[in-house]
């Protein structure tokens, strides 16, 4: 099992490294080199050879890339074009926002998804399947954006069950713990500020859930049909195992496994998919960091923000494998 | 009278009989698949529309009119009236007319982006595939890093290099989401054939490697990375909607695309959200289509399938 460990941590190493030096190269893809870009209109050429100076683009590239992964190791990502601060500062004040969002959402995808797939599986071909997989085709072929935009109007403008936008109402003073305003709430006793916590996050995590939730139900459908299939299910069944028994311990168990890697791979889906919800709901996480950044071309921050993305997603993917590892004996041996 | 079930049966015998090859049994395959149709038909009519887009249309896309100017206030948007059956958008355009024209760009951006993915994606997975060792490693490291970033991430940090994003930035952003799908899928599909019987049987008989490689190898490993393309049509279209959400479109106010449409309307969605619904429902049928079709074209191909 340790084996197995390292060696997975060591294949990690690799494509965190090209990773780095494709970030490193991409400023310097950007046309007449970022000092350029950094500047934008105010651009002269001696302004250009200050600021090169400054950032140390006139050293030669091997050595530029050496102190920039030296300062990516410690965290220093630069300072953000718009606010001025530390990258890394404004990344450390979104970030909750975003984990918060994007749990509820792999939550609710998750919590919906598995039983879903499994009831479409085993009335295969009724209508209840039918609809189901319809649903999930359906759910992956609606822009993310659009959908956060209908529920807005929906059931925030025109029925107002739900406030529209932001994390928190102006009126609640929320005693600040972990960031994450749900559990904070229940941390500190404020049940008020947890529940209308809860009430902001209700219509993004739904924006943000539907593909991941249309995802996970295809996959665990899909996986449930093959394990029905199976002739250790026959064999139980035959040797008259109660059905439940069978369903429980034989099919659901295995037919978890598929299901476990597809939900790893939603946190890129998530990611991504926060930018948009974020910005809809004007969630102030992440996702608006990004948004922002876009178009004020931010770059120090798009770079920091897409470094630490993909570390979170090869992470969880790297950790979804070793808890594979865990659950299947066969997987170590591989 | 012989029966439709007798009819089916006696085909099928047939089928075997004839010794059909995979190609053209999938296609029989999916022509008896209601989802295979259902996919068929809306992206057919998607392509008849816009193929004649000119001629439905009966206006010019990116003319504003009089008419519909006069009725626009900052809380109306006028809607239909005679000679324009949608209305106006949000410029005082026939919005007709700009839906009808729309279904080219949306398509010159969906097939282009996926195309060029593919090209990419096909010459990489390619050479991992046939050459191995060291080539291999080296490309798949680079596909991995790819794939390491989130897809929309990936193809904001790109869209955003550009000064000024245009329809060819998109393009090109959205492509090179694709690039290591595809070239993963082909290398690994490839991988499998170079073991099997009829490459060692071409090898033995002194085929040329090149001829093993591009004749044997490849036709064969092909198929879910077609799969994957007719499924990548639909995404490279949500994508593109994405990022023109993001601010990263084109940003000429004339062109005419789904996503574009859909994401300028977001500002009028109190005023007039028939301008952002009718881009929507496009954008979601189109990603429907090639998303069916995909998914009867990964059943129709799949071997097992095969009776």
């Amino acid at each position: 099992m340790l084996r197995f460990i390292v060696r997975r941590l060591l294949q990690v190493v690799p494509t965190l490294f090209v990773l780095s030096v494709l970030l490193f190269a991409w400023l310097r893809l950007l046309p007449g080199g970022p000092a350029a870009a950094l500047l934008g209109d105010k651009a002269t050429p001696e302004k250009i050879a200050e600021l090169n100076r400054v950032l140390g683009l006139d050293q030669p590239i091997p050595l530029q890339y050496l102190r920039y992964l030296g300062r990516s190791l410690t965290g220093d990502f630069g300072n953000s074009l718009i606010s001025g601060d530390p990258v890394i500062s404004e990344i450390g004040r979104a970030l909750p926002a975003t984990l918060e969002l994007s749990v509820a959402a792999l939550l609710l995808a998750v919590v919906l998804g598995i039983p879903l797939g499994y009831v479409a599986a085993r009335y295969r071909g009724r209508p209840l399947d039918t609809t189901t997989v319809i649903g999930t085709l359906v759910g992956v072929a609606v822009p993310v954006f659009f959908l956060g935009f209908l529920l807005k109007q929906w059931f925030a403008v025109d029925l107002g069950w739900f406030p529209p936008s932001g994390r928190q109402s102006v009126s609640i003073d929320a005693t600040k713990v972990t960031g994450l305003a749900v559990l904070d709430g229940l941390l500190t006793r404020e049940f008020d500020a947890s529940w209308d916590a809860l009430v902001h996050l209700v219509l993004p995590a739904i924006a943000l859930a539907t593909i991941p939730l249309a995802v996970i139900t295809r996959i665990t459908r899909a996986s449930v049909l093959d394990v029905l299939g199976s002739d250790f299910v026959r064999t139980a069944n035959s040797k008259g195992l109660a059905p439940g028994t069978v369903r429980s311990r034989h099919v659901l168990r295995n037919a978890l496994l598929p299901v476990s890697t597809t939900i790893g791979l939603q946190t890129g889906l998530l990611l991504g998919g926060a930018v948009l919800t974020e910005k809809v709901f004007v969630w102030g996480g992440l996702g608006t960091l990004i948004a922002d950044g876009i178009t004020r071309r931010d770059y120090p921050r798009l770079q920091a923000i897409v470094l630490l993305g993909a570390a979170v997603y090869v992470l969880v993917n790297l950790l979804v494998d070793l808890s594979y590892a865990l659950i299947d004996p066969r997987v170590r041996l591989r | 009278m012989v029966t439709t079930w007798a009819n089916r049966r006696r085909t099928r015998i047939d089928d075997l009989a004839t010794g059909r090859s995979l190609g053209a049994d999938a296609l029989v395959r999916l022509r008896r698949n209601p989802v295979a149709i259902v996919g068929a038909v809306i992206i057919a009519l998607f392509i008849l529309v816009s193929i004649f887009a000119p001629w439905i249309a009966p206006h010019d896309a990116s003319q504003a009119f009089p008419e519909l100017q006069e009725g626009l206030r900052p809380d109306v948007i006028p809607g239909a009236q005679p000679g324009f059956p949608l209305g106006s958008d949000q410029n005082g355009r026939d919005f007709f007319s700009r839906m009808i024209l729309a279904s080219r760009q949306t398509l010159l951006v969906g097939v282009f982006a996926t195309v060029i993915g593919l090209i990419f994606g096909v010459l990489i997975g390619v050479l991992a595939g046939a050459f191995g060792g060291w080539v291999d490693t080296l490309l798949m490291r680079f596909t991995d890093v790819l794939l390491s970033i989130p897809s929309l991430l990936l193809a904001i940090s790109i869209a955003a290099l550009a000064a000024r994003p245009s329809q060819t930035t998109v393009i090109i952003a959205v492509a090179i989401v694709g690039v290591p799908i595809f070239a993963r899928l082909l290398r690994g599909s490839m991988l499998a054939q170079r073991d099997s019987d009829h490459v060692t049987a071409a090898t033995a008989l002194g085929v040329k490697r090149r001829a093993i490689v591009l004749r044997h190898m490849v036709p064969n490993a092909i198929g879910p990375v077609i799969v994957q393309a007719t499924l990548t049509l639909a995404t490279a279209i949500l994508d593109a909607a994405a990022l023109s959400f993001l601010g990263l479109g084109d940003g000429d106010p004339a062109r005419a695309e789904w996503g574009l449409m859909l994401a300028n309307a977001q500002a009028y969605l109190d005023v007039r959200p028939a301008l952002a619904f009718y881009p929507a429902i496009a954008i979601i049928l189109v990603a429907l289509g090639f998303t069916l079709l995909g998914e009867a074209l990964r059943e129709a191909l799949d071997p097992k399938g095969r009776r």
